[in-house]
């Protein structure tokens, strides 16, 4: 019996060393090869020991103008999440107290719809306002990812906070408006940190808004990195270490966060 | 008690008024736009200006076989790699649902590739994927079995593509219904105990039906965003070898912003529209349901 109890406990931890396994190891591979010389990493069979080498670090953030991509995806995603948190905070208020459902729905439309069905029209509008690659036409494609992620999160944080607490306020003379910004503002610290942590990975990861409506001025990391590779020639070091460079802020903010991001990952899957 | 002012009795339209301004303004003028488009003639490269065709764009794109390889294709790519991430995520969940040793970090590394560039993501894979150079076919070769031409082949790209979709969006899948299964109640549990079933009776009689809504509304908000995926599939292949890859998220943004044909654009771009409506109106069903 006790046997039995060992062999099992021995083929679960298994089973949790492989799936993690699987789920890291191509970050190890990306991080790896980003400490390869070129050579080490076209020879054959694959190195798996070899001396490391930050030539492809000193390349990519040296050669390139790749510190101006990383500030430009900060501020975008920064300006993006901090006027998504403006318009959105009162939007999820009024939606969690007056539960409005309807409109809930139409808010997280923005999240569901293909983006590429409003960004094929943005490129004519903006190009014809002469907005393409402004940090105005980037700021305002990347709200529409952000917006829906802050409403979704921070109306569900409302319903959790007492509707006791605004009604005594106003019962004592103060505003709705007042209540809101004074009182249930002040307590959403968890919530708002959840939906701009996301909120802001999000937008950072953002491929296809940034690729067409950006250009040498204002253009992301993901862009960056993207452009690396459509060289004739790849140069794998400096591609994985551009890799590494766009993943790490996203995966550091994730392991800080981690609580944050799990609840606002799943929640919206599991309430319904 | 005092007199509720304007802004206070009109609070429940004004607090949401940006937003709601916001999004018609970005997102629904855009998609009429789109929508009117359509019926135009219009090359931005041409200089010609826009004329009004009718039903000419429907007519042309609906019939060509580009179009409809695309959308079987995605459809084919996004039933695949949902399935596979259903039931692989599904079943990570079950084997992780118990107290062990590691199980914070364990969670930690789940969510690394939801949050990990999907661009840089469909590079590393490239990197796998190299026929000459990459680990893949090393792996196959170690094991004596045939070398592939992963992304580079027309048989095979769809397939390995789906792979990188797999590693990247299966542990959203676990996460959910981990979370789900956190989440129900002891009692139908101690009832099958009491009365003698076993594990496997368990596990197929209580816990997955019990967690079933919560899987269900995972694997729809996957199959909506599974059917727009794009970055993975751009940066890796770009919609080839030919046109093997293409979806038709690829094939609506080569339209657009590589031919910019804007009319037969729009078409492509509300057939995408179209499907990932229909799913989006599948979970708005599944969900007011599971508040009945």
């Amino acid at each position: 019996m006790r046997k039995k109890k060992i062999l099992q406990e021995a083929v679960f931890y298994l089973a949790v060393v492989l799936i993690s396994m699987v789920v890291l190891f191509p970050f190890l591979w990306m991080l790896s090869s980003s400490l390869k010389t070129q050579t080490d990493i076209i020879a054959w069979p694959p190195t798996f020991v070899f001396t490391p080498t930050l030539q492809n670090y000193h390349k990519v953030f040296g050669e390139q103008d790749f510190l101006k991509y990383f500030i430009n995806s900060t501020v975008v995603g920064g300006l993006a999440v901090g006027l998504s948190l403006v318009l959105g905070l009162p939007a999820a208020y009024s939606i969690s107290r007056f539960t409005q459902k309807k409109l809930a729905l139409f808010i997280l439309l923005a999240r569901l719809m293909p983006g590429i069905s409003f960004l094929m029209p943005w490129y004519i509008i903006f190009s014809r306002l002469g907005l393409m690659d402004t940090y105005i036409a980037l700021v305002l494609s990347h709200m529409l990812i952000a917006l829906p992620i802050v409403v979704w999160i921070m109306s569900s944080y409302f319903d959790s906070i007492p509707v006791e607490l605004e009604e005594s306020a106003m019962v004592d003379g103060a505003t709705r408006q007042y209540a809101f910004w004074a009182i249930i503002l002040p307590m959403s610290g968890p919530g708002i940190i959840t939906s701009v942590t996301l909120s802001f990975i999000f937008s950072w990861n953002n491929f296809m808004f940034s690729q067409v409506l950006s250009m040498e001025k204002t253009r992301t990391l993901p862009i960056a990195v993207y452009n690396f590779v459509s060289y004739a020639e790849v140069d794998w070091g400096g591609v994985m270490a551009a890799a590494v460079a766009i993943m790490a802020p996203a995966i550091i903010l994730t392991m800080v966060f981690q609580k944050f991001v799990v609840k606002g990952l799943t929640m919206g899957a599991v309430k319904g | 008690m005092r007199e509720p002012s304007f802004v206070e009795r009109h609070l429940r339209v004004l607090f949401p008024l940006p937003a709601i301004l916001f999004i018609a303004l970005l997102m629904i003028f855009p998609i009429l736009y789109t929508l009117a488009l359509s019926f135009t003639s219009w090359n931005l490269t041409s200089g010609a200006p826009l004329r009004f065709v009718g039903l000419r764009n429907f007519e042309q794109v609906l019939t060509e076989p580009r179009f409809l390889d695309a959308v079987l294709r995605t459809f084919g790519f996004t039933i695949f790699a949902v399935l596979i991430e259903a039931v692989l995520g599904t079943a990570i969940a079950l084997i992780l649902n118990r107290a062990f040793i590691g199980k914070g970090l364990a969670k930690l590394l789940l969510l690394l590739p939801l949050v990990a560039t999907p661009v840089a993501v469909g590079i590393v894979f490239n990197l796998f994927y190299d026929p000459t150079i990459g680990l893949a076919n090393y792996v196959l070769s170690t094991f004596g079995l045939p070398q592939g031409l992963w992304v580079s082949d027309a048989t095979s790209v769809i397939p390995s593509l789906i792979i990188v979709d797999v590693w990247q969006w299966t542990p959203m899948i676990t996460l959910i219904v981990l979370a789900g299964l956190a989440g129900l109640s002891e009692e139908p549990f101690e009832a099958a105990r009491v009365d003698g079933a076993t594990q496997w009776q368990v596990l197929r009689h209580v816990t997955i039906p019990m967690v079933m809504p919560t899987i269900l509304t995972a694997v729809i908000l996957r199959l909506i965003d599974a059917l727009k995926t794009f970055d993975i599939i751009f940066a890796m292949t770009g919609g080839g070898p030919g046109y093997a890859s293409e979806t038709l998220n690829i094939m609506g943004f080569k339209y657009s912003f590589e031919y910019f044909r804007m009319g037969q654009a729009s078409v492509i771009l509300i057939a995408l529209f179209f499907f990932v409506l229909l799913c989006s109106l599948g979970i708005m069903k599944l969900r007011s349901s599971a508040e009945n």
